[in-house]
This record gives structure tokens, sequence and C-alpha cells, in this order.
């Protein structure tokens, strides 16, 4: 998972300046249900246990994600374009961009037990 | 002793042939040549030719509940089966339902798993019994997840030997050759006494090979002419005597040889998996961690570390990778701790140790292992193996540190430490952050479950039973009862019958039981609910109810993108929905509290709160929450 991250957040790096495309957020959403997305990364991409990572808010750049839909280089199985389109994929990226930020781990008394 | 039997049948199927034959209205003559109450009064004054002997007063079955009185024994897990019918009777009647006490169980799969998680708890077996052929069919895959885990359970499956003696129909159904021969590969062992000494001398034996680490399930078979058949009166039967076991611990040169490496090491690791079995194992390996000023990284097998321990270092992060010395302490997957490994469509793996690390294993798995099922996992090529009992090798190998150390080595440990307590502190306050992610989401998250559970339950004395993953990271585990593994074998259904043995196990001691409950656990056999319910076992189960098999989800999608065909057919086979299962009217269908389906997180601490205090009375309690996948 760590690997995964860190390979993740290089790719972010190199792909950085890719503009991300527009995307409907409302259609990623269902997208990330119907493509299944959530089973490892939670229905808000808030990431699983022992599964998917966090993804939102705050998604690294769009074109890192895409490389590493295509052509994963974890655990992940790859979603190549005959499965997941393009314009799906900024659908989707639409979704986890549109995430909100959490409430503050302090600011929730039971997490501070 | 089959000739009892065979004398029982044929004077039984002599007086039926009679009765068939024997025409109404000579009947009716025959009753009219004697006065109305002639027949009593023949069969009890007429001396009678050939007395057949019908009662016994003394069945061997009696003096097998001596012996299994002697194993001291508290219950016995078993759904209720013809084969050992003599022994479940001695034991209700001439036992007094006593140590052991007969739990009602509605399938032999639950009869083991509770038997499972009983002895993680209490630290000693109880007994199941069962039919050795349908019965052991049903109990062979909790076998199996017990046989993996290193759990002694103690099984005694009824079996009619002799073919004669049988009765025609089911019980040739029911009988075998060889019972255990279904389940050989997975108990430690197993054995067929054909008399009564025999079977006294095999039953400690069998305890003593259980409670021997490695731990695991041992079989023995009560033949039926045995149970039933009496005792003689010139019968010499004694009960041999329990030894006192002391586990294997770990040669004394290679314990040595190991205190040095760990005392000259500059990035020691840890990583216990089944290491602690007890309370005091609890403590050894805090001592040893402590001692060297270690990190630890819990696999969770068993309570090994204290979760908010400084040194507790299980989220650590590139502490294998710069690691020179890592040492497994019954670590069930040595080479998946220290190898990467790719699932796609072509398998690859790496080492992620750097060159030159030592490994070091202390397990008694080398003790014993078997061929045909591959729990072993792959041969992970340690510097140095030692064959033997971690938990019973930690005093002399703490010893042999303490032996080492000097003053310069006692400050580099110092400084290590307070490195480490850093990082501890910085672990935990990253899983609170992470939990805040999806905090207010339906389905509800598991970080929201978890730490709505433990708000409830935290300044009681608790006892997660089953469930783990968010409470590792969140909760404050201390004591050694507080966490006890998970099944073993992975085998499913394992989940809520063994948290049900070990909620009986806790109830003695008054600690709360909480288990986290797959939904599709809970519907391998959910007949758990109802023998809680009526035998009056206070456990609380919080359903992960996120309605699939997920796990199989996620393989499913492998393959599915894997073949490019798309994955929104991947729930077909695979998810536990339409019709949504509701467990809470399930669970009161058992007699069980239920509540639920919960899946707004704001309605969870309250409906959680209402449950403990119906366990806090004395029953069980289940309380359905809809969640998030993981």
């Amino acid at each position: 998972m760590l690997r995964l991250l860190m390979l993740a957040s290089l790719a972010c790096l190199a792909y950085a300046q890719a503009p991300a495309p527009s995307g409907n957020a409302q259609k990623g959403k269902q997208l990330f249900q119907s493509y299944g997305c959530y089973q490892c990364h939670g229905r808000e991409a808030q990431g699983g246990t022992g599964t998917g990572p966090r993804l939102a808010p705050k998604p690294i750049a769009f074109s890192a994600v895409t490389k590493y839909v295509r052509q994963p280089t974890g655990q992940m199985p790859p979603y190549t374009a005959k499965v997941v389109s393009d314009q799906d994929l900024a659908d989707i990226y639409a979704f986890l961009s549109a995430q909100p930020q959490p409430p503050s781990a302090k600011s929730i008394a039971i997490l501070n037990n | 002793m089959a000739s009892n039997r065979r004398k029982f049948l044929k004077s039984a199927v002599t007086g039926a042939a009679l009765a068939a034959g024997h025409p109404a209205g000579a009947q009716q003559q025959a009753q009219a040549t004697r006065p109305a109450n002639a027949p009593l009064l023949a069969r009890e004054t007429d001396p009678p030719a050939n007395v057949e002997v019908l009662t016994a007063d003394r069945p061997g079955s009696d003096f097998m509940v001596d012996v299994l009185k002697s194993l001291g024994f508290e219950y016995l897990f078993a759904n209720p089966g013809s084969s050992f019918r003599g022994l479940h009777e001695s034991i209700i009647n001439y036992g007094g339902n006593t140590s052991p006490e007969f739990i009602t169980c509605c399938h032999e799969e639950s009869s083991i798993a509770m038997a499972h998680g009983y002895a993680k708890i209490e630290g000693k077996p109880a007994l199941v019994m069962a039919h050795g052929t349908v019965g052991l069919q049903h109990a062979s895959m909790a076998i199996y997840n017990a046989y993996c885990d290193h759990a002694p359970v103690y099984i005694v499956v009824g079996n009619s030997i002799d073919a004669i003696s049988r009765r025609p129909g089911v019980e040739w159904a029911h009988s075998v050759q060889d019972a255990a021969s279904g389940v050989r590969d997975f108990v430690k062992w197993d054995d067929l006494p054909i008399s009564l000494p025999h079977f006294a001398e095999s039953a400690v034996r069998a305890y003593k090979i259980a409670m021997t680490p490695p731990m695991m399930p041992v079989l023995l078979v009560a033949d039926g002419d045995l149970q039933e058949t009496p005792v003689s009166p010139k019968a010499r039967l004694e009960i041999p005597k329990l030894s006192r076991l002391a586990p294997p611990q770990g040669d004394i040169s290679a314990v040595n040889e190991l205190a040095k490496m760990l005392v000259a090491a500059e990035n020691p690791v840890l990583i216990a998996d089944r290491c602690a079995r007890t309370e005091a194992g609890l403590k050894l390996l805090v001592e040893l961690a402590e001692t060297l000023q270690a990190p630890v990284m819990n696999q969770n097998g068993r309570m090994n570390f204290p979760s908010r321990h400084p040194l507790n270092q299980s989220d650590g992060r590139g502490l294998i990778a710069n690691a020179d010395l890592i040492v497994g302490l019954e670590v069930w997957d040595f080479w998946g701790t220290i190898n990467s490994y790719r699932d796609q469509l072509e398998r690859t793996s790496k080492p992620i140790t750097k060159p030159g690390v030592k490994l070091v294993s202390i397990t008694s798995t080398d003790l014993f292992t078997k061929s045909n099922y591959q729990d072993f996992q792959r041969y992970a090529g340690v510097d140095l193996a030692i064959a033997a009992d971690a938990e019973a090798t930690l005093p002399s190998l703490i010893e042999a540190c303490r032996k080492l150390i000097t003053a310069d080595r006692k400050r580099v440990f110092e400084d290590r430490g307070k490195k480490f307590a850093a990082a501890h502190q910085q672990a935990l306050e990253r899983a609170r952050t992470e939990a805040t992610y999806g905090w207010d989401a339906s389905p509800i998250s598991t970080a929201r479950m978890a730490a709505e559970l433990y708000a409830v339950i935290k300044d009681k004395d608790w006892s997660l039973v089953s469930g783990g993953g968010w409470p590792q990271r969140l909760w404050n585990f201390d004591k050694y009862y507080q966490t006890i593994g998970g099944s073993g074998g992975a085998g499913v259904g394992y989940g809520a019958p063994a948290s049900l043995g070990a909620a009986i196990a806790n109830k003695k001691h008054g600690r709360l039981s909480v288990t986290i409950q797959n939904d599709g656990d809970l519907m391998y056999a959910p007949g758990v609910l109802w023998t809680s319910a009526h035998h009056h076992i206070p456990l609380l189960s919080v359903m992960h109810n996120n309605r699939a098999y997920h796990q199989e989800i996620m393989h499913l999608q492998r393959m599915a993108n894997r073949h490019q065909r798309g994955i929104t057919r991947a729930g077909i086979g695979t998810r536990i929905e339409d019709p949504n299962i509701d467990y809470a009217t399930v669970a009161r269908g058992m007699g069980v509290y239920g509540e639920g389906p919960i899946s707004d997180p704001k309605d969870l601490g309250p409906a959680l709160r209402r449950a403990v205090a119906v366990v806090e009375k004395g029953e069980p309690a289940l309380v359905d929450v809809v969640t998030q996948p993981r």
C-alpha cells in the first residue's frame, strides 16, 4: 500500500502540469459506484482498511490518475480504455475533486478517546 | 459387548412378529379367560423363563464422563447425535450437566468454532461432540481453522464400529471404518479406543498433545457399544494422571546467539503474530521490547502487545525495509512479511528488506508440520530458526539480552526508544485523521463504527472477540483478553460462533464481550444467535453489514478487469442483497435483542448504548449497521 502511494505521488509530480479535463461530478459519483471503485476505496473515496488508499479530497493530478488506472504498478487491477473511457475517468475525477474536506480529528470527541 | 444388543434386537423382533401375527379375536378370547388385572399380576408374580436385562446401572459412558471430568472441561459444545447418545445422557444425568455443561449448538461447525474462540480466551480446550460421520463432516472446516490458528479443541465423535450391532438403516449411514480419516490431515492426533482403559489413557494423552505447543485440535472416537455396554463389576478402571506441561523452550545456545544479535543490532524489529498465548506472554513481550527499546510490529494473531505502547510500531513505515535484524515470534507467514507480492497477470515478488538483513524465527510450527494442506506458507530461509514456543522462550531471551547490555548500548537504546515514541504518537494522530474521511457517510464508514463502539465500551472491562482493522488503530488494547486474532484458515463462518465461544469464556470473568460481525460470516450458521439466547451468553454483535462477500467481489473485479470485460457484473454471486437481510429481525426471531438496520451514523451511538445495557444484564444483543465495504 505504501509503495502504491509513493508511486502515485511520484506520478503526481511528473504529471502535475497536465490540466484536468472537464467532467460531471454527479455522473462521476454514479460511475464510481457502478465501476466498483468504491469496493476498495470507499463510497466517498475515503480509502478502505487493507484495500485501496484514500483518493479524495484533493486527488492527485488527473494525468497521474489516468496513468495509474490504465497501467497500475501496484496491486490495483488495470482499468483499460475498453472498460472505462477517458470521459468516464474525467467524470470520476470531477467527483473526487468535489469531495469536501472532513472535520478535523480534534473536533470529534470520540476520536480522541 | 455386541451380544447384549443382539439379544435385545432378537427379542424385540420376536415380540413384534408375535404381536403382528396374533388375530384380534384370539387376543380378546385370551383376555376373557382371566380377570381384568391378570396380565399385570402375571407379569409381576410369574417366574420369568428367560429374563432379558433391560437396564444398566453403570454404562461405559459414565466412566468416560469420569475421565472427561478429570480433564477439567467447563463446556461441551454439541449438536445432539445418536452415535453419542450414551455419552450425552451420562453427561447430563450422571455428570450433573456441569463441568462440562452441555451447550446446544445448531451446527457442528458452530460447535468447533465456539470451542476455538473459548480456547483463545481461557487458554484451554473445550469439549466438542459430534457424529463421526455427518457431524464431523459439518465440523471439518472449523477444525481446519483451529488447526491453522494453533488453537486446542478436544473432539469426541460417536461411531458404531461393530457392524453386527448396528441398528438397520440410519446407524449404518452414520457409521464409518475410520472416522478420523476425513480430518486427519488437520488434527494433531486421533485415536480409536476399543476398551474403557484404552479410552482413559487416550483421552488424557489427547489432552496433553492438544495443549503442547503448537496447540491444535485432537480427536477421539467413542464407540457406541463402549458407551452403552455396562461396566463389568470386575473391571479395574483407572484414570491416568495428566502431567503438568512445560512448553518447549528454545535451545539455550541459539537463544544466546539471538541475544547477541539483538543487542548489537542498530535497527532490530520484533514481529509478533501468535506469540502471546497468555497474560504472561503479553507482559514478557513488553519486557523484551523495553529492554532493547526495539519496535514491535503486531500482526494480531493474538493480543501480543499493547496498542498504545510507544514501541508499538504496527503502522511502522519503512521499518522492515530499514531493519538490520528481524525476529519473527510465531509469525505465520514470515516470507510474506519480508517480501512484496503483486497479484497481476504475471505474479511477481521481491524482497522488501535491505541486503544483509539477518532473519530469525522462533516458532513452534517448526516442531510439527504436516504435508497435505499448505497452511505452512512459503519457505522463508531465515538465518536462525529456533524451533520452540516463542512465549516460553522469552524469559531466557530477556535474561540473555540483559547480561549483554553495556552502558553504551543502553544509551543507544534510550535514544532509539524516544524516536519510536514520537513515531507512535504520529501514527495514532494519522489514524485519527484518516478516520475523519467519510465520517458522516451513509452507509456508515468502518472507522466511524469503530469509534462509536469504542466510545460506548471504553470505560468497561471489554473484550473484542472478533473483528479488526480500525479498532487496532484507534482503541487502547492493553489486556491479554481484549483481542484473540482471527480464524486461522480464513474459512468463512468462524466469526459468529468463535465470538460466542469467547463470550461464554468471558462470562464468568464479568467481561463485556463485543464482536464486529461480518454479514456473510453470520449467514453460514446463524443458529448461533439462538444458542446465545438459549444459554444467556452476553455478547454484543455489531454487524459490519456491507451486504456482500466483499473479498470475493474484489477478486472478481480483478479477473474481469484482467479480461477487459468490465466489472459491472461482478456482483453476480458475490452480493448479499435483493432482498437485504434484516439482521435485527433475524436476531429477534431467535430470542436476541436486535436493533437496526442503521445507516445514519447519528443513530449508531444511542443504539449501541441500548444494546450494551442489554448485554450488561447478561443477555445477547445485535445491532445491524449498514456499512461501507471496508
